[in-house]
């Protein structure tokens, strides 16, 4: 069954060895084999393919945010006197973000369990867990809607609305597309025989959410530790 | 007909003719990257002569020294609308058209790797054409701020219309990327996924290599210039001001993001016209192409370096001195492996017995064209030259003998050169020898009197000039009307062809590529078998390899 090839594949066997930099030098010479086929011939390894190319996918994305952050950080370095307008302390650095960004990134340390889950056929932790990461990216959009409702400037206050609002936006955007991709494949893996399939939709969205949580981990630096 | 070096035509052997029987599905949402590709080179060539006929106009108004043809803001949106078709639905998009045909066959594969995807590409382009197009009817007109779009002068629209020219051409310019950077994803992963069984990177063919790096570039510097037009957009409909010097916003930092990826552009838009001289003139002048290797690597090497240059187009933007020098380098540093490119062309039909039938008598024309182009560019990347001609018609001249007289030319030898691949059916040499004089000629006259002009001062984008310019202007303009007479033999003989060409078998050429070893028209799946490649892809001369191997691999485990 070509299913099981390809589970066996995404499965990366390396002799264990206690320290993580000595496993990640045995580990990658045969990552790169299989995620830059060489010698050709490798096109019915599906799961490598799909991953391959969802990869190369999120590389553009993160373009789109650099240029962003060139933006930001060009605007602050020039313009710092008039960032803000009278009367506007910008985005703070309160507990309530701080929860909120934890709760954001710390949801990585369970989607991924849960995607390791599926792999070893375990698909009731994998839908538990699954599901508790769909209710922490939830929680985060809501937090930033609240927070987005509470700030005292706006969109087309000064460039720190601009800058705020439009990078916040868009990542929040990310965000939705995540947990919508999420809840997909949680309804998925209560379809017969769908979760199986190399269970590559799982595998995209995990790497599709440590993306979102590393490009929050910048901009959270940027808009709220820089400017604290 | 006029080869002397073909196999003997196959009359009786009725190839597949999915062209003729099944025209339908090139009207469909198909998945097959052969129809994808056709359908890509259709419409933008339809968009190629709208944008032609813009550019005619442009023409008809600068025959004579005063404003009379057209008003201003439609003269400004006439060479807005002009310089984008050209660049996002003409030669970008055509690119990926000729790719997409072309790739999967060259490197042994079935077809892309993601099928769906590359059908949506296709799909988003003609909706995002047509609403470009459509910003005509609009009461303010199209875009007027060129096909830069710099605010703040994009930034000035009337008050009082939310759904503007600007407004429109930023939403299809977004669009259009989308697809390109979806197409991008596409081609990155089927050349390193779908080779066949021995297909090693030292054995992909010059024109995938260059499409592999044309698409890597569309990857990484694309989504800069999305973001920026995801800015723009904000500045211009919903009050924010990233670009706004008159709040604080700073239009320089559009113009980086911009030129980081719009100089790259210039190389998306050659590179794949480099790998068809690359396949070309090995075919017609019957010798190895020369130094295979470091034509190769020199395609990636462009790409690499041509990230790094995009300040040369921001001399005159109050850069500091230090900055313009250290991008005055890097930009003369891109003519190094051009150079070898050039110089690879130029030695794989030196001394060779030619045979000069149209798609030869193209990729000849357009490499010696870029010559010129290239020459001048590396003029303008010395910052006291580009200083003095800034904003003038030598540039103008400049980049029409890239993006017209090298790389057109170069898409018209690779639809000659491929026709009979993908129709099975030759065209008449004749009209192809026709259309390429007047096209050689047409395009000379139209763009040589640029530089001169440029040269004396003559500024861009104006629709009147002082009476002391008139004379070049004639001659480009008269040029400009021949080019476009001399597309009509151009059409009469593809559709001519098409419909009564003489069969063309397998190999008219008997040129060496794996896309030479299937039908014309290829089947469904390209390949009755996948084949094994055991060999260099240009083996002309070599009796030993002149006949690439039957395939002899079955796929194991079907
Ligand atoms: C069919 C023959 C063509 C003719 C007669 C022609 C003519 C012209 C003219 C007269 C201008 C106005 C220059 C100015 O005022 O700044 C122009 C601009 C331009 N053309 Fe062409 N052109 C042709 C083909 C092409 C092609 C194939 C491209 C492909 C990329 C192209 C790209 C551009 C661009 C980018 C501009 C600049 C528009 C701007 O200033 O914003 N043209 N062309
Ligand atoms: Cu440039």
């Amino acid at each position: 069954m070509t299913n099981d090839k390809n589970m066996n594949r995404s499965v990366i066997h390396v002799d264990e060895s206690p320290f993580p930099l000595e496993r990640l030098r045995q580990s990658l010479p045969n990552w790169l084999k299989r995620f830059l086929p060489v010698r050709g011939g490798r096109a019915e390894d599906h799961h490598g393919k799909g991953m391959f190319g969802f990869t190369v996918f999120l590389l553009s994305e993160s373009i789109v945010f650099l240029s962003f952050f060139f933006t930001y950080i060009a605007l602050r370095l020039t313009h710092s006197k008039n960032w803000l307008p009278p009367g506007i302390s910008g985005p703070e650095l309160s507990s309530f973000v701080i929860i909120n960004t934890v709760v954001l990134l710390s949801s990585s340390f369970v989607i991924q369990p849960a995607e390791n889950a599926l792999k070893h056929h375990q698909l009731k932790k994998f839908r538990w867990l699954w599901l508790i990461a769909i209710c922490m990216g939830t929680y985060f959009l809501i937090g930033q809607g609240i927070e987005w409702r509470n700030l005292n400037f706006g969109l087309s206050t000064g460039l720190v609305g601009s800058t705020f609002y439009v990078l916040t936006g868009f990542h929040g955007l990310h965000v939705l597309t995540g947990v919508i991709l999420q809840i997909i494949m949680l309804v998925r893996s209560f379809m017969r025989g769908n979760y199986n399939k190399g269970h590559f939709g799982v595998s995209a969205t995990t790497l599709f959410w440590h993306f979102v949580d590393v490009i929050w981990v910048f901009l959270f630096s940027l808009l709220y530790i820089w400017h604290a | 007909m006029t080869h002397d070096f073909s196999e003997p035509l196959a009359e009786d052997i009725e190839p597949e003719t999915e062209l003729e029987n099944n025209w339908r599905q090139y009207l469909s949402f198909s998945t097959d990257h052969k129809v994808i590709g056709v359908q890509y080179m259709v419409m933008t060539f339809i968009f190629f002569l709208i944008g032609g006929l813009l550019a005619m106009l442009i023409r008809a108004e600068l025959i004579t020294p005063a404003s009379n043809v057209v008003d201003r803001p439609l003269y400004n949106g006439l060479f807005t609308l002009h310089g984008t078709i050209m660049i996002f639905l003409w030669i970008i998009p055509f690119n990926a058209g000729i790719s997409n045909y072309l790739v999967p066959l060259m490197i042994g594969a079935r077809d892309m790797a993601f099928p769906l995807l590359n059908a949506i590409s296709f799909w988003i382009l003609p909706p995002s054409g047509i609403l470009l197009l459509s910003s005509f009817l609009l009461p303010n007109g199209t875009a007027q701020s060129g096909w830069w779009s710099y605010p703040p002068i994009s930034l000035q629209v009337p008050p009082g219309q939310p759904i503007n020219g600007e407004f429109i051409w930023i939403v299809s310019i977004v669009l259009i990327g989308i697809s390109s950077i979806m197409g991008a994803v596409n081609f990155v992963t089927t050349i390193f996924w779908m080779r066949a069984p021995g297909m090693t990177f030292f054995r992909m063919p010059v024109f995938v290599w260059s499409a592999l790096s044309a698409q890597l570039l569309q990857l990484i510097n694309l989504p800069a210039l999305t973001g920026a037009l995801i800015l723009l957009l904000f500045d211009l409909s919903f009050g924010t001001q990233f670009f706004k010097p008159t709040e604080n916003g700073d239009p320089i930092i559009y113009q980086h993001l911009f030129w980081f990826y719009s100089h790259p552009a210039v190389y998306i838009m050659a590179l794949p016209a480099f790998g068809i001289f690359a396949e070309v003139l090995p075919a017609f002048a019957r010798n190895p192409l020369f130094g295979y290797r470091s034509l190769a690597v020199a395609s990636l090497g462009i790409a690499v370096v041509s990230i790094f240059v995009w300040v040369h187009h921001m001399f005159t933007s109050a850069t500091p001195g230090w900055m313009r020098m250290l991008f005055m380098v890097t930009s003369m540093l891109v003519a190094v492996p051009t150079g070898v490119k050039a110089f690879g062309w130029t030695a794989t039909i030196w001394k060779s017995k030619l045979h000069l039938e149209t798609p030869m008598l193209f990729a000849m024309g357009g490499a010696a064209m870029f010559l010129l182009g290239g020459v001048t560019g590396v003029m303008l990347a010395a910052v006291p030259f580009d200083l003095h001609v800034h904003n003038t018609y030598f540039i103008v001249g400049h980049f029409h003998y890239i993006v017209f007289n090298t790389i057109t030319m170069a898409i018209f030898a690779a639809i000659y050169f491929w026709f009979p691949k993908i129709t099975g059916r030759m065209y008449a040499e004749g009209w192809g020898k026709l259309h390429f004089w007047l096209t050689f000629i047409g395009a000379n006259l139209t763009f040589f009197p640029m530089l001169p002009l440029g040269l004396q001062g003559m500024v861009r984008r104006i629709s009147s000039y002082e009476p002391r310019y008139q004379g070049w202007n004639v001659i480009a303009s008269l040029g400009g009307f021949l080019l476009g007479v001399s597309i009509l033999p151009f059409i009469a003989n593809m559709v001519g062809s098409l419909l009564h060409g003489q069969r063309a078998g397998n190999n008219p050429w008997l040129a060496t590529g794996l896309e030479w070893t299937t039908t014309s028209p290829p089947p469904r799946d390209n390949f009755e078998v996948i084949p094994v490649v055991r060999r260099p892809p240009y083996d002309y001369g070599d009796p030993k390899y002149s006949v690439i191997e039957p395939p002899d691999y079955h796929q194991a485990e079907h």
